[in-house]
């Protein structure tokens, strides 16, 4: 970091800094993990979800009944709607890129795409993470990228979640353009899975909307109590990209 | 039955003139919603091919289905069951009763080998060797088994037949089952609906005597023309959808105003028919015109959706009344807690690091 500044001190002294600062300043050392597309993508995809979530709830539960005027100038559940389903699309697409950037990136964009299952030291990581978030260890790992329990839960909640509402979502949608579309050649196979009944279909994409609830929840205290409480940057992490870390203990 | 007549015969023998046959030939033409150009290839179908022979049977059902295909409007009922179909078999519907009745089955059958239409209303319950449906001393199963291996091809009339309906609701204690579970060797027509609309019946019929093929199916086996689009979709009441104006109680002034039914539990948007096209009686009404939102009698299952009158679908698996949006904000509300004790106990560990480590400097 910095390497054009040779000594520290030099830039510093002028900064509210003692001796302590200065030596701890001149160990930090940070790592560039999330590249611009992903870190686009993430707060695209986070506002996506947003909307989603919302517009969805009213589309299950709608709002209460408006008079602005004659229901043929009136058009506020076909907006909500229409928000919805543009949501849709750029969350999809957006996944797709997403999907692109893990091929072609770095190696962290890979993280979200697989959990190394066949990997002891995997598993025992977890189970040390699990034992830090149930306040049985005094401090956890340092990690570059996601930290193991952190990989798995994104994988089941948010990467499994999400593909499951897309293409639960896109079968649905395919059923407004009409059997003849070609979206519903594409997607119409999802109503069998799920019984022919398409009222079923609309109860698990239902579901699915609180299953990723859920994920935010948990992904934003994690992400802030981490940044607090672990001994890398988090939250900061997905603006700059960089993973500064708070100590140059080795383990 | 000796020789069989072909429609045309049987329709001059009744006294109707050429002139009328040609304008019945475009009613149905236009029924069917096909080109002027199709008129010609009705009449020639209908003057050159015998008529098809019919075997109807009954299996566990309400009758409704017959109830809707005699009131049939275009064309009428009388039209296909004494001029287009020769309706050889069905036991609601002809004179023979007893012995007679089954004789003339057993006829058609023999006579009629691998050309005849078989018409399934109702279904076959299994449990109990099928001893919950009998028919002329026999289980129901084994005359739809009999009469099925010969036939050229098989009508599912109504949501009984096609899938199961009120009497395979859970928990299904007779297991009656859809016909398509029950005969797997030969082309099936799904026509749901509790019961189908005279008009899709005698429309699907007409079809497949002129073409002599079944219509265009979709990927449940439901003919494409009437089962295409969504109530939903054709529904008069969109406008108001689209605008967000809904009925928000029975006795309100938006049910007086006629508003979208969606938040009354209307199955418009996951029921596949021709209810907001077709109609009912003669294109009189349909249930949504008359007031009430749709609840979905031609789709799968339709008894097992939960309330006629809610939007989602009860979950059983967890609890008699918990539905979608129950359970989800049950769960995020103790995820949410959970969260929320977590961070305390966290601010109240950190505290407690920060008093220990001064203590000790001290």
């Amino acid at each position: 970091m910095s390497s054009e500044a040779t000594d520290p001190r030099s830039s510093l002294t002028g900064a509210h800094a003692d001796a302590e600062d200065l030596a701890s300043a001149s160990r930090q050392t940070s790592v560039y993990v999330y590249e611009v597309p992903v870190r686009l993508w993430h707060w695209i995809n986070a506002l996506a979800i947003l909307t989603l979530c919302i517009t969805g709830y009213f589309i299950g539960a709608p709002p209460p009944s408006m008079q602005i005027s004659e229901a043929t100038h009136q058009f506020v559940f076909g907006y909500i709607r229409f928000a919805h389903f543009a949501a849709g699309w750029i969350l999809c697409i957006g996944f797709l890129g997403r999907i692109y950037w893990a091929i072609f990136g770095n190696h962290h964009a890979r993280q979200l795409f697989y959990v190394p299952v066949w990997r002891g030291s995997f598993w025992r990581e977890v189970f040390h993470e699990i034992k830090w978030y149930a306040f049985l260890t005094d401090a956890p790992k340092k990690y570059v990228g996601h930290n193991p329990l952190a990989q798995l839960a994104m994988f089941c909640f948010f990467t499994l979640g999400v593909t499951f509402m897309i293409v639960t979502g896109l079968a649905l949608y395919s059923e407004g353009l009409g059997h003849d579309s070609t979206l519903f050649k594409m997607f119409g196979w999802v109503f069998g899975v799920f019984g022919d009944n398409p009222h079923y279909l609309h109860t698990y994409h239902h579901l699915g909307m609180w299953w990723i609830v859920i994920f935010m929840i948990i992904h934003i205290y994690v992400a802030i109590r981490e940044d607090i409480m672990s001994r890398q940057s988090i939250v900061s992490t997905m603006i700059s990209g960089h993973r500064t870390f708070k100590d140059d203990r080795p383990d | 039955m000796s020789q069989i007549e072909t429609f045309y015969d049987v329709m001059r023998r009744q006294g109707i003139t050429r002139r009328s046959f040609m304008k019945y030939c475009s009613l149905t033409a236009a029924a069917l919603g096909l080109a002027p150009t199709m008129v010609p290839k009705i009449a020639h179908a209908m003057e050159t091919k015998p008529r098809t022979p019919v075997i109807w049977v009954h299996g566990l059902e309400c009758t409704c289905c017959s109830e809707s295909f005699i009131r049939s409007a275009h064309p009428l009922a009388k039209d296909v069951v004494l001029s287009m179909i020769s309706l050889d078999y069905d036991d609601t519907l002809m004179a023979a009763a007893g012995h007679q009745a089954e004789a003339a089955l057993e006829d058609t059958i023999q006579k009629y080998k691998g050309n005849y239409i078989l018409a399934v209303e109702g279904n076959p319950p299994l449990n109990e060797d099928g001893m919950f449906c009998i028919v002329g001393g026999k289980p129901f199963v084994d005359q739809l088994k009999h009469a099925a291996k010969d036939a050229k091809a098989i009508i599912s009339w109504g949501a009984c037949a096609s899938y199961g309906c009120v009497q395979a609701a859970k928990p299904n204690p007779t297991r009656a089952t859809p016909v398509h579970k029950v005969i797997t060797d030969k082309p099936i027509i799904k026509v749901p609906g509790c019961p189908p609309i005279a008009e899709v019946m005698t429309g699907v019929i007409t079809y497949m005597l002129t073409f002599d093929r079944l219509p265009e199916l979709d990927r449940q086996g439901r003919p494409a023309m009437f089962y295409g689009q969504r109530i939903h979709d054709k529904c008069y009441r969109r406008p108001h959808f689209d605008a967000g104006q809904f009925v928000e109680a029975w006795d309100d002034e938006n049910a007086r105003k006629g508003y979208c039914l969606y938040k009354m539990g209307c199955k418009g948007p996951t029921t596949y028919n021709a209810c907001s096209t077709v109609r009912w009686n003669e294109g009189v009404s349909f249930p949504i015109q008359s007031g009430h939102g749709c609840i979905g009698c031609s789709e799968d299952g339709f008894w097992d959706q939960g309330s006629f009158y809610d939007r989602v679908t009860d979950l059983t698996q967890f609890g008699v009344e918990a539905n979608a949006d129950k359970v989800g904000m049950a769960a995020a509300g103790v995820v949410g807690a959970g969260v929320a004790v977590h961070a305390a106990v966290t601010a109240l560990k950190a505290a407690q690091k920060k008093t220990q480590s001064k203590k000790e400097e001290v």
